[in-house]
């Protein structure tokens, strides 16, 4: 939209500045858009997250154990640890100067700042969903760019099927089937956890996490994968009619060079947008994955937080998760304008 | 001919349409037929089972017996049959996904058309909180309201609810924007149509195939993240869904000492019903929504 806006105005490019403020480089306001609606929603998850757990139920301590037997004393203790006995103002400040310094508070349950649980768990979760999210981008960019060039071919039908069942199963649940099949039935594959105690060595300890780390992998990849092929297919389809791949054609490029040369860099732009826009449900993958395979990153301590229940482990990992995908959003943004030279004024 | 009947012939022309276009989806047709299927499983599921094979003292067969002649599916770690589970599971799952996109539908449809059509100010404004929502990522956002709140299947309506109308806000918007453009709506206007009127007598019915396309969409999406909830132990605890029997399975040991039969059933179930409904979905966004028609 914004290459649409200002492409009637490209004729008086060499004169001054033509609308908004005077004086401030487009890129700059571009940028500095970016950025604060970035720090805005940053802020919206943070107030977020505060009075989902305290305003909400009326009181977080009672909700959050329910069903369970908690004595008077305990629950006072509770209340007093999480400082709910101070008034709500006199909290919510307490508790935006603790995000601001990486102070989530203490874990009820391990008794150590939040913020070093985060820092410990942080690598194994970055490992696993970074390994999942580049092989399913992959798998999903080479496949969906089949799919839409060849659309409606038997293979285009078959991917197109297979990414769509594969999409409706919940992820938990290949997890487990993967488990009962390949690891506790076969045996070929580790059921839980990233490494065996008591391997020595800097090769075999990382021979050890991938063989540990195929299963969960797999798992992400296969329900990840499902919306990048979709996004690229459709893209691609998008492309298809262009006129300037008439005019590569006319030049004598053969098939297969037109659609890697041509089609397929241009079918990339708004896949890229996309793929950064979806993280969410990488996100939610990360969780239930981690929570299956007992995987020691930050999807399993949030559903060890839901299950204690441990309110300043679940609150601060609300603000990483909702966080991350909003930095990474605001990194496509920035990465935008250097991959499409129209968004760049 | 009168006004009314004028409208109703072209309506009624305008639907054996559609109905065609749709017919002629092989996909879409499929996942209606299983979807009409599984739908009268469901209404009928009280016919044929009773409340004491499904309660955790009354069930009389065995704990974890394998698939065979009595129990078609192998039994429970309560000895209940997993078939009567996941066929008694089946409504609680539609029940949740259609309500939970009906909430989420309702609220998109309200904010797009809303968003569209005041534009301007309120239009942004309504448009960035959309896209805030759109970013977050929706099962922290669910598993933090249904843990915060009491446990039951209207918190789950409610969670996923809350969490899935960003979808529906942008398409319900981009549709509204392109109706809004259109001379028949300057013409309301001009006769003296207010905000309401237009909204609801002109944009509303023009927007409305777009937003039955989404709603079986996000009916998948509902029962997933149900599936999930449930299985993470936000569920309902007295009632039996098919995540909840695949975490009764978990905690019963099913997984390590592989007694498949406990969890491969209820899994299965909420794929095919997902992928129904989104075959179904994508059928009509097909023949509803004039930008995806077939492309040259």
């Amino acid at each position: 939209m914004d290459t649409a806006s200002r492409a009637p105005a490209g004729r008086t490019a060499a004169g001054p500045p033509r609308r908004g403020r005077p004086g401030l480089h487009p890129a700059v306001r571009y940028l500095g858009g970016r950025v604060i609606t970035a720090l805005v929603s940053l802020l919206a998850v943070m107030v977020t997250s505060f009075f989902l757990f305290r305003v909400l139920p009326g009181d977080p301590v009672a909700a959050l154990t329910q069903g369970r037997a908690v004595s008077v004393d305990q629950l006072e203790a509770m209340r007093r640890d999480f400082g709910l006995d101070q008034p709500l103002p006199q909290q919510f400040l307490d508790y935006c100067l603790g995000m601001l310094t990486l102070d989530f508070g203490m874990s009820y349950e391990y008794r150590v700042p939040v913020s070093e649980l985060i820092a410990e768990r942080i690598g194994p979760t970055l490992l696993l969903a970074g390994t999942g999210t580049v092989l399913a981008a992959m798998l999903g960019l080479a496949l969906g760019t089949r799919a839409g060039w060849r659309r409606g071919s038997l293979m285009d039908r078959v991917d197109t099927g297979l990414a769509l069942t594969l999409w409706s199963v919940p992820s938990f649940w290949l997890g487990l089937l993967l488990i009962v099949l390949l690891a506790s039935g076969a045996g070929l594959f580790p059921t839980s956890g990233m490494s065996t105690p008591g391997v020595e060595g800097a090769f075999n300890v990382a021979l050890d996490v991938a063989h540990h780390m195929v299963l969960p992998v797999a798992t992400m990849v296969a329900v990840v994968y499902a919306q990048y092929m979709m996004i690229m297919r459709s893209s691609v389809l998008d492309e298809k009619g262009a006129d300037y791949l008439t005019t590569a054609r006319a030049k004598g490029l053969r098939d297969a060079a037109v659609l890697r040369r041509h089609a397929v860099p241009n079918a990339l732009l708004p896949t890229v947008t996309l793929i950064f826009l979806n993280l969410g449900r990488v996100v939610s993958g990360v969780i239930l994955i981690e929570t299956v395979f007992a995987w020691p990153g930050l999807g399993s301590l949030f559903y060890s937080g839901l299950r204690v229940p441990d309110l300043p482990i679940v609150q601060a990992l609300f603000v990483v998760f909702a966080g991350s995908v909003i930095v990474m959003n605001l990194l496509a943004d920035l990465v935008y304008p250097l991959l499409d030279p129209r968004v760049r004024t | 001919m009168s006004r009314a009947a004028l409208v109703w012939t072209r309506r009624r022309r305008a639907l054996a349409g559609y109905a065609r276009a749709f017919a002629g989806n092989r996909g879409g047709m499929a996942g209606l037929a299983v979807l009409v299927l599984i739908a009268l499983t469901a209404l009928s599921a009280p016919l044929f089972i009773d409340d004491a094979a499904l309660s955790l003292t009354g069930a009389e067969g065995g704990r974890f017996q394998p698939p065979g002649p009595d129990y078609p599916l192998g039994t429970d770690a309560f000895g209940r049959s997993v078939l009567d589970l996941v066929v008694w599971g089946t409504r609680i799952s539609l029940t949740v996904g259609f309500l939970a996109a009906f909430v989420s539908v309702a609220l998109g449809t309200l904010i797009g058309v809303v968003a569209g059509h005041f534009g301007g100010w309120t239009g942004n404004v309504l448009m960035r909180v959309t896209d805030w929502f759109a970013v977050l990522p929706a099962l922290v956002m669910a598993v933090a309201l249904a843990a915060v709140m009491t446990r039951s299947t209207l918190t789950i309506i409610i969670a996923i609810g809350v969490t899935a109308w960003p979808t529906t806000a942008r398409v319900v918007r981009a549709q509204t924007l392109a109706v809004e453009a259109r001379p028949f709506i300057e013409r309301a206007r001009a006769l003296g149509g207010g905000h309401a009127h237009v909204m609801l007598r002109h944009v509303l019915p023009n927007v409305m195939p777009v937003v039955l396309a989404q709603t079986t969409l996000l009916v998948a999406e509902a029962i997933l993240m149900e599936a999930t909830l449930a299985f993470l132990g936000l569920g309902d605890p007295g009632t039996i869904s098919w995540g909840g029997i695949i975490q009764e399975a978990r905690n019963a040991g099913a997984i390590s000492s592989g007694i498949w039969w406990y969890m491969v059933p209820p899994g299965i179930a909420i794929a095919v019903v997902a992928l129904s409904f989104t075959m179904c979905g994508r059928a009509l966004e097909g023949v509803l929504n004039p930008r995806l028609r077939e492309r040259p």
